[in-house]
């Protein structure tokens, strides 16, 4: 036939388009990946406050610490370095970063009133008013200045304090040093971390 | 800021091959979870939410202190608790992480019809490229773990994606990091394979259970993410671990044979008919077959 030749050119150049088409490219594939969200952050070492194990974190801000930027926190893990935990956290310390960036945390003071249900807003200054009235009242009604066999004790036994886990080593010394004055013995904080 | 980018070995409905297929060593990373050390203390599903700004959701109480029943799209990584009753009477609490497996040959990839929206990376990884997702989930099909969970707002599917983000900057998954007992491992494949295979062997011969195995299914041709189990004999018991997993034999043959038979037709077609069209010509009206017609008019 005299067109075969010219047939067998065609068939070919459609082969070659579809193969063209269905993709015979020899460029690696990639793909682009979600950006590292610390790449670029500051880390900054600090030591989780829960617990008395102490395990070394390190948390991430945004921001270079430059004059005009104020830090924000992106992420918190683990610190390699540090022999307690070496990078690891427990589930707590793994939402480090929820304690800076949760939008339930406790801001202000809350009283709830004898008998009362409810937790009702009350101003810092009310607060520690009433807070050293009642000390004061109740170390004038339960202070004990001898025991039973007659030793001088000087102790006040009807007050307890309970440190919270993010309070600093200096709060929990000045805590010290005023629950002693009062004759407190039910001490309680975490200064061991 | 990071223009990161892994290379592809694997494309959900791609058509032809992988571009640049074999042309780089391979380093496949792999999890290893040592469910006989895990405590279930959380700390990967926890560090997996805040690596990952997972929004949060309500979690489901069962008489369990599993978070809730199954993973979510917001949910990747979820201990499994499963109180199993030994021969003998006594108790033993399984926990088991669960999450994506990142299998060598994933059903999800074999069933998405979307190109480009699963892939599997030279390191092994399978990741979800939510921006060529259609959202049709045959992927929820094709897997044999039940991992990727739909989103019905944004309309796409979601799962683990083992860091990429920071395995692709040379950092370890962030629940590998966290873990506190040191039950979850990253490594090399190979690596982590030996390891486990060690640890196996010590449970075997020195802590009474005999039947201490490694959990690295060749069904979807082994995972990126293998298991010690103190019974390896029957791995069901942690929260439904299929013993023999393998891609639904619906997903094979669709897009095994079916999907040839199909290519097979189609272009087959096409060619059979340029072939007669080459051979015979355009087709010629017959004189014969305006008769009838003409004799109606009259």
């Amino acid at each position: 036939m005299a067109s075969s030749r010219r047939d067998f050119l065609k068939i070919g150049a459609v082969g070659g388009t579809a193969a063209a088409v269905f993709g015979f490219d020899l460029k690696p594939a990639f793909a682009q990946l979600r950006e590292l969200k610390i790449e670029r952050a500051n880390e900054t070492r600090s030591t989780c406050p829960y617990c008395a194990v102490g395990c070394g974190t390190i948390i991430y801000t945004i921001g270079d610490r430059a004059k005009n930027v104020t830090a924000q926190v992106v992420h918190v893990e683990g610190d390699p370095d540090h022999p307690t935990n070496r990078g690891t956290l427990c589930p707590k310390g793994s939402s480090l970063q929820q304690e800076i960036m949760n939008d339930r945390r406790l801001l202000k003071p809350l009283v709830r009133r004898p008998g009362g249900t409810e937790w009702e807003d009350i101003s810092w200054d009310d607060a520690i008013s009433e807070i050293a009235r009642r000390v004061k009242k109740t170390r004038d009604e339960t202070f004990v200045e001898k025991d039973a066999a007659g030793h001088t004790v000087n102790r006040l036994e009807s007050i307890a304090w309970i440190g919270g886990c993010t309070d600093t080593n200096e709060f929990n010394y000045l805590v010290v040093k005023a629950m002693h004055a009062l004759g407190v013995v039910h001490l309680e904080n975490q200064a061991r971390v | 800021m990071s223009q990161e980018t892994l290379r592809i070995q694997k494309i959900s409905g791609h058509a032809g091959s992988v571009p640049g297929e074999d042309t780089q060593r391979q380093y496949t990373v792999c999890k290893l979870i040592d469910t006989t050390t895990c405590i279930g203390c959380k700390a990967c599903e926890v560090a997996c939410m805040e690596w990952n700004d997972l929004p949060f959701g309500e979690t489901v109480f069962d008489n369990s202190y599993q978070t809730m029943p199954e993973t979510r799209w917001n949910y990747w990584n979820l201990i499994l608790f499963n109180e199993h009753e030994r021969e003998d009477g006594s108790l033993m609490w399984l926990m088991r992480k669960n999450q994506c497996m990142h299998c060598a040959e994933p059903g999800c990839l074999a069933a998405c019809p979307s190109d480009g929206a699963i892939v599997q990376y030279t390191n092994g990884i399978v990741d979800f490229q939510q921006d060529k997702c259609i959202g049709c989930g045959y992927c929820i099909t094709g897997c044999p773990f039940n991992i990727p969970k739909f989103n019905k707002e944004t309309k796409r599917v979601y799962k683990c994606t083992l860091c990429t983000d920071r395995v692709s900057q040379g950092l370890e998954p962030a629940c590998i990091k966290s873990c506190p007992t040191g039950c979850l491992h990253f490594g090399s494949k190979d690596d982590m394979k030996y390891l486990a295979e060690q640890r196996a062997k010590q449970l075997r011969d020195h802590y009474n259970f005999p039947k201490a195995g490694v959990y690295d299914p060749p069904g979807v041709g082994g995972t990126g993410v293998i298991y010690v189990l103190h019974d390896a004999s029957q791995p069901e018991l942690y929260g439904g671990l299929p013993k023999d997993p393998r891609i639904p034999l619906s997903v094979k043959l669709w897009k095994g044979p079916l999907k040839w038979l199909g290519n097979i037709a189609m272009v087959g077609g096409l060619i059979g008919l340029f072939a007669h069209y080459l051979r015979y010509g355009p087709k010629e009206r017959e004189e014969e077959a305006k008769e009838p017609h003409e004799g109606a008019q009259p």
